[in-house]
């Protein structure tokens, strides 16, 4: 498919990491048709001056490919009338470019809330600010039918978001998300800044995968500038990105049963998660793992004392781990909660090219480390682990077995560390731009980076699209028919990001 | 269930004590602390507000609730509703998209309250200085008591800076006394 839709058109050489193309308005309709079709997933959609980029996967083939759309007399044809996923996408763009989408479905403005000093920042010319109408939420008809509208202020200790349900009764009927509360203008600040700079802004795009998201951008960069980072930082990528995920996943499936009332595996599943944490501190000096991953390697070298610290954790959740999914297993108040609730129908996470352990459970074999692998995954495969039923229970199911499957990679990545150095100066200087895109899959999901960086070693352009894009939509689905009450239960097994969202 | 009940029963607690509050930290809290000391004795009721962080923050202000750092046994708790609160702990570059809402969310509190800026984000504006979308540290929003800096602080930090708002010194090492 992407060979038909693309073979005649010259990829640009400016961008590496994988081939991007530029067409023209029928290019971008048979993009939306093949989109439409399900034979190709859409993995970002992000606005430039004066084009729009799209990063298109083809499953079959297990190939990307980026395409490019030069925007004429402020307008590019919408891909939301053939594919929904990309409404939100093409919302966020012309709130931030003013770029038109010609037909676009739903133009309610998305990031944009009506308080910033310019509006459409990163336009050529920003407009001035002018008050925007009050948001119009989707109406919904019916003599039984009842509003609760939550947030952005939540009652838990989260991120910023409103929530609107429509329920008859204790069931759920729509839910509609209102997000863009942390947008921070993160793309419009990674403009011109330095690549030290730039990283250290892309390490905190989302917190809780912060590690991620140093690693796509050091990826996108060194494919920019046709760097090869050392074998042992290589390596040592690799053995964070998989205790990111480890704590993140332990953490989750705590907080997953505390929001069923069973509290007892939050309590135990947070013991396990501060350790890992604090094998973290010992092996990188920080506990999140921040600012440890840069473009040429990563900043320290792991001791002997750090890669105890990390072999020692993993036989402890080796030890531990096994008895608390005994406990969720056969704890039926549990169960009850969380089998059959929430699901995500499989053609729906298939349209949505659902990221991580969401499209994971409901059937959608897609993991960045084996699907596209980058190193150091593809010299060492990690298994990919499915499930079919698309409930809670199966994304809980799926990051344990996750979990287990990092173990084994981390503890055969620790043994067999290739020794030298861990940093070497990217020093490259570009005569011309130059561009690098990298898909890395973060705990949560795919997280897409593009840079394009100038002459002067300045960025000119950067791109991180948070998985949460194609999640958020989903969640939407999961809840609908479900009583309120499982919303929690239901948010908590996708873990969406606002601040990644909302950027 | 009941396996895994008895041994935590028996096991001991992994719960830690805290050292004292650190100077810098004791100084900007020492006006402070007699106030709420008075006030409120040992029974601290905390808001939590992410005015537009990127998470972080509130992985580790999480954290301070796991056995390690166990904050209840300090008396302090994490409500669901500014209305129940004496405190607010607000973290993140304050967005413009969260300005109101952090604004409305303090005039919902009661008073006497307090204030708390968490990480450099909330401390100053972060990485995201200049940016178009932020209004920058929460000072700049509402009137802020104490700053407890990091990206993101650590939970020892916060509890530091929180215990450090609640008590005397003198106090402080009676508390760890009991627990260690």
């Amino acid at each position: 498919m992407l060979k038909a839709l693309f073979g005649n058109l010259t990829p640009s050489a400016a961008h590496r990491g994988w081939r991007r193309v530029v067409g023209d308005f029928d290019t971008w309709r048979r993009i939306g048709e093949a989109l439409r079709e399900g034979k190709l997933d859409l993995l970002g959609l992000w606005g430039d001056a004066a084009a729009v980029h799209c990063a298109l996967y083809e499953p079959s083939t297990r190939q990307i490919l980026s395409a490019t759309i030069d925007v004429h007399d402020g307008k590019v044809p919408s891909l939301a009338i053939f594919h929904a996923p990309a409404s939100r996408l093409e919302r966020a763009i012309h709130d931030l470019f003013g770029i038109e989408f010609v037909a676009l479905p739903d133009s309610r403005p998305w990031l944009d809330h009506g308080r910033w000093p310019d509006r459409l920042p990163l336009a050529e010319q920003p407009r001035a600010y002018a008050p925007l109408p009050p948001y119009r939420f989707l109406e919904t008809e019916g003599p039984s039918l009842h509003q609760i509208p939550v947030g952005p202020v939540h009652a838990g200790i989260i991120e910023p978001g409103h929530f609107r349900f429509t329920a008859s009764g204790e069931t759920v009927v729509r839910l509609e998300e209102r997000l863009g509360y942390t947008h921070k203008g993160v793309e419009k600040l990674l403009c011109g800044k330095s690549i030290v700079e730039a990283g250290r802004i892309a390490a905190r795009v989302s917190g809780d995968s912060t590690v991620a998201y140093s690693f796509a951008f050091a990826l996108a960069v060194e494919a920019a500038l046709e760097f090869q980072p050392p074998p042992r930082a290589v390596w040592m990528r690799g053995v964070m990105a998989e205790l990111e995920r480890i704590a993140n996943h332990v953490g989750d499936i705590g907080a997953i049963c505390n929001d069923a009332a069973f509290s007892m595996m939050h309590a135990e599943c947070a013991i396990l998660r501060e350790q890992v944490l604090r094998a973290c501190t010992v092996a990188f000096g920080h506990r999140l793992m921040m600012d440890r991953i840069v473009p040429g390697g990563v900043t320290a070298d792991l001791e002997p004392a750090g890669q105890e610290a990390i072999l020692s954790v993993t036989q402890q959740l080796r030890r531990q781990f096994p008895e608390l999914i005994e406990l969720y297993d056969n704890t039926a108040s549990l169960q009850d909660r969380t089998v059959g609730t929430g699901v995500v129908a499989a053609a729906l996470a298939a349209e949505f090219a659902a990221p991580g352990y969401v499209g994971r459970a409901s059937g959608r074999s897609f993991d960045a480390r084996i699907c596209l692998p980058y190193p150091p995954y593809d010299a060492a495969p990690i298994e990919i682990v499915m499930r079919p039923e698309g409930d809670v229970d199966a994304r809980v199911w799926v990051r344990i077995q996750e979990i287990q499957h990092s173990i084994g990679w981390l503890e055969a990545a620790l043994t067999s560390l290739p020794l030298g150095p861990v940093h070497l100066p990217v020093s490259t200087v570009p005569a011309a731009a130059v561009e690098g895109s990298a898909l890395v899959e973060g705990f949560r999901g795919d997280i897409l980076a593009y840079v394009r960086i100038g002459p002067g070693r300045r960025i000119e352009r950067c791109h991180l699209r948070d998985p949460s894009w194609f999640l958020w939509p989903l969640l939407e689905a999961a809840i609908e028919g479900n009583i309120v009450a499982d919303f929690p239960l239901c948010n908590k097994s996708f873990n969406c990001s606002y601040s990644g969202h909302d950027l | 269930m009941r396996r895994r009940l008895f041994k935590n029963l028996v096991a001991v607690p992994c719960t830690e004590p805290v050292s004292e509050p650190i100077a810098a930290l004791e100084a900007a809290g020492a006006q402070l602390r007699g106030i709420i000391a008075r006030r409120l004795g040992r029974s601290l009721a905390i808001r939590e507000v992410d005015a537009g962080s990127c998470n972080g923050c509130e992985l580790e202000i999480h954290a301070l609730s796991n056995a390690f750092y166990d904050v209840e046994r300090f008396g302090i708790r994490f409500v669901a509703s500014p209305r129940h609160a004496d405190l607010l702990l607000v973290t993140g570059p304050v967005t413009l998209n969260m300005r109101e809402a952090l604004e409305r969310t303090y005039a919902a509190t009661p008073a006497p309250k307090w204030v708390v800026a968490v990480g450099e984000c909330g401390a100053g504006c972060g990485v995201f200085t200049d940016s178009y979308a932020c209004v920058g540290a929460v000072s700049k929003v509402i009137p802020v008591d104490l700053v407890i800096r990091g990206c993101p602080p650590t939970p020892t930090d916060l509890l530091q800076g929180l215990l450090g708002l609640l008590s005397d010194g003198a106090t402080a090492a009676a508390m760890n006394a009991k627990h260690s």
